[in-house]
């Protein structure tokens, strides 16, 4: 645990580690998935080529998605993008921005996977191995075998255990050949991709440096604003629940106080802290009635403004005296429909 | 852990070092790809040279290229060398040297790979077994010249049928990695002894002038990273301003609705600061909906 906490305060040291090691941990984590996976080549003429691309192109979609399901900011962007215009322009070259550094960080896994399953080679054996050139890695002219049946046998080279078309094409030839053009591939995946992404950030700094300086100042602007948006409604809330529920207690404890006609207590002089958090709830009964009536019947989600202090005993605690409570209703209700 | 994360700050301490720890990660990661990576010689006559030399040459250029990409001094220097002159001049000194730098540290990943490769000898067997004169191996001095490319061609392939009890083979075999591993021992002596002599010559040419150009491309790089910071602070404190004008706004406009309640509102002052006379469950959806539909312009002054 310590570990993976060192880990993490690395990686939030600055915004480039972070990502950085995000980008790290789609990676691993996708090369992860696929030795995890079991791969199982069906040996059938054209069920291969459909489990092969499929093994080989569906993970990918679904991991680029999930990438982008994973991504707090799409949220973001998608408010960013449909937002009525209001008071504040749309900038297209900041949701453009925004995209594109999405995009390129959902495609770290994908790419992962693609050329960790070229590299292994199990895919691409699977899905072409009815493609293998049997004039010249075998006995083209072997007899008694229609084209049908031909296939039939070359689509069990993946499975060693029933193949039984050695004097055909040997298994390991095939296999062996097969593999060698996976990898090729794989490797030329990897440096296309690997050349793509040094191009795409190299040629930002010699073409439209200023514009992308602006972009990705406003695009971080609107995180930050969205998330101290949050922080400052969080804290109203805090603030409103409080009130509100004081407010509920010392309705419930002079209507209850009304009710039995009894004089508002003068508190003691030396009441202190303890007598106020009590909020004028002082017994068993009293304190069942407050969280019957909690349940029963919450308050309204009106904060009454609080009442100047009047003269008596009570000015001392700062707690407004038994107003009675109608009156007060009566404008606030007013003052909530603004 | 303690050592672990000694070893962190030591990395992270100077932008410098943190370009020699990644350039080290890349290195492990080049090991470590190369001993995971399940290499199968296709142990066919002209498919053996194609992929013997592209497994040993392939990979190094996307390394290569990677520690490009992860190193952020590749795109201070190129923003450096494109920027336009305004009041600052542009030392092509200073560039050439961080150039230098960068170059030197991308080019380790793809010459440990190299090396490896070569002191591991399967890449050179593949490639050149069809390429060994067979009249020096008794089990190929006497076939034809088509069969002799075949047999080659299958040498470094130990489980096939044809191969398998065959002690030219393993001849062959022995020979191509004895050059092989020759090969790399040399390039590996050749590499480190031209690091030694950079390294130790240097301070005899210019030794001023590369003082004066590390200092300089340091700067460059920490005076990008503190505005990056700085921008950042400053759109926190933008967005923080904002926020507050937007409340406040609201606030007012609840007051400019209501008259006789202002006055009342004077007391609890430390709930009420933060409530911004917002109390009501209209005001509040009022407040969500205005802040989505029309949010305030861009303009705290």
């Amino acid at each position: 645990m310590d570990k993976f906490r060192m880990i993490f305060q690395f990686l939030q040291s600055n915004q480039e580690s972070f990502m950085t090691g995000i980008c790290g941990i789609m990676a691993l984590a996708s090369a992860q998935m696929y030795s995890a996976f079991d791969f199982n080549c069906p040996c059938l003429p054209r069920y291969n080529l459909a489990y092969g691309l499929g093994i080989l192109l569906v993970p990918p979609f679904i991991l680029f998605l999930l990438g982008f399901v994973l991504n707090n900011n799409v949220s973001m962007l998608a408010e960013e993008w449909r937002r009525p215009q209001g008071q504040r322009g749309k900038d297209r070259a900041v949701l453009r921005y925004m995209f594109c550094s999405m995009a390129q960080r959902a495609m770290i896994a994908p790419v992962v996977w693609v050329s960790v399953t070229l590299l292994d080679g199990k895919c691409i054996t699977c899905a072409f191995c009815t493609s293998v050139p049997v004039e010249t890695l075998g006995n083209a002219s072997h007899p008694g075998l229609s084209q049908g049946e031909m296939k039939r046998v070359l689509a069990r080279i993946p499975c060693k255990e029933i193949y039984d078309g050695q004097e055909l094409i040997a298994n390991e030839v095939a296999v062996r050949y097969l593999r060698c053009i996976s990898q090729a591939l794989g490797w030329c995946f990897v440096l296309l991709m690997t050349t793509l992404a040094f191009l795409v950030r190299s040629l930002r700094p010699c073409f439209t440096q200023a514009a992308f300086l602006k972009s990705r100042y406003w695009s971080h602007y609107i995180d930050i604003e969205r998330k101290l948006f949050d922080e400052t409604c969080a804290e109203h809330a805090r603030s409103f629940a409080k009130v509100c529920i004081q407010q509920f207690f010392e309705g419930m404890s002079t209507d209850l106080a009304a009710a039995r006609c009894h004089l508002p207590r003068k508190a003691p002089a030396d009441a202190g802290e303890a007598a106020e958090k009590l909020l004028g709830i002082t017994d068993q009964g009293t304190m069942n009635t407050a969280l019957k009536s909690w349940h029963r019947c919450k308050p309204p989600l009106h904060l009454h403004p609080p009442a100047l202090p009047s003269g008596n005993g009570w000015a001392g605690e700062g707690q407004p005296p038994a107003h009675p409570p109608v009156p007060r209703r009566e404008t606030a209700a007013y003052y909530s429909r603004v | 852990m303690d050592r672990f994360r000694m070893i962190f700050q030591y990395f992270q301490s100077n932008s410098e070092s943190v370009m020699n720890g990644i350039c080290g990660l890349l290195t492990l990661a080049s090991v470590k790809m190369y001993t995971c990576f399940d290499f199968s010689c296709p142990c066919l006559p002209w498919y053996n040279m194609a992929y013997g030399l592209g497994i040993m040459f392939v990979p190094p250029v996307a390394l290569f290229l990677c520690g490009l990409i992860l190193n952020r001094q590749s795109f201070v220097m190129l923003e450096e060398w494109r920027r336009p002159q305004g009041r600052r001049k542009k030392d092509l000194a200073v560039i050439r040297y961080m150039c230098s730098s960068i170059m030197q540290r991308a080019m380790v990943a793809p010459l440990v790979w190299i090396v490896v490769t070569l002191l591991d000898g399967k890449c050179l067997i593949c490639a050149f077994s069809g390429s060994v004169d067979p009249e020096n191996f008794v089990g190929f001095a006497n076939a034809s010249a088509v069969q002799v490319q075949q047999l080659l061609a299958k040498v470094p392939c130990k489980d096939d049928e044809l191969m398998r009890n065959n002690t030219s083979r393993k001849a062959v075999s022995r020979y191509l990695r004895c050059w092989s591993q020759a090969l790399g021992w040399s390039i590996l002596l050749i590499l480190i002894i031209a690091a030694f002599l950079a390294r130790w010559l240097r301070p005899c040419f210019n030794q001023a002038t590369l003082l004066q150009a590390r200092h300089w491309s340091n700067y460059i790089d920490i005076e990008q990273k503190i505005f990056e910071e700085t921008c950042c602070e400053h759109s926190r404190l933008f967005a923080h301003k904002c926020i507050l004008h937007f409340f406040e706004s609201m606030r007012q406009e609840i007051k400019l609705h209501s008259f006789s309640l202002s006055r009342e509102g004077e007391g609890a002052e430390g709930e009420e600061d933060l409530l911004w006379g917002i109390t009501d469950q209209d005001q509040v959806n009022k407040l969500l909906k205005a802040w989505y539909y029309e949010k305030p312009a861009l303009d705290v002054s």
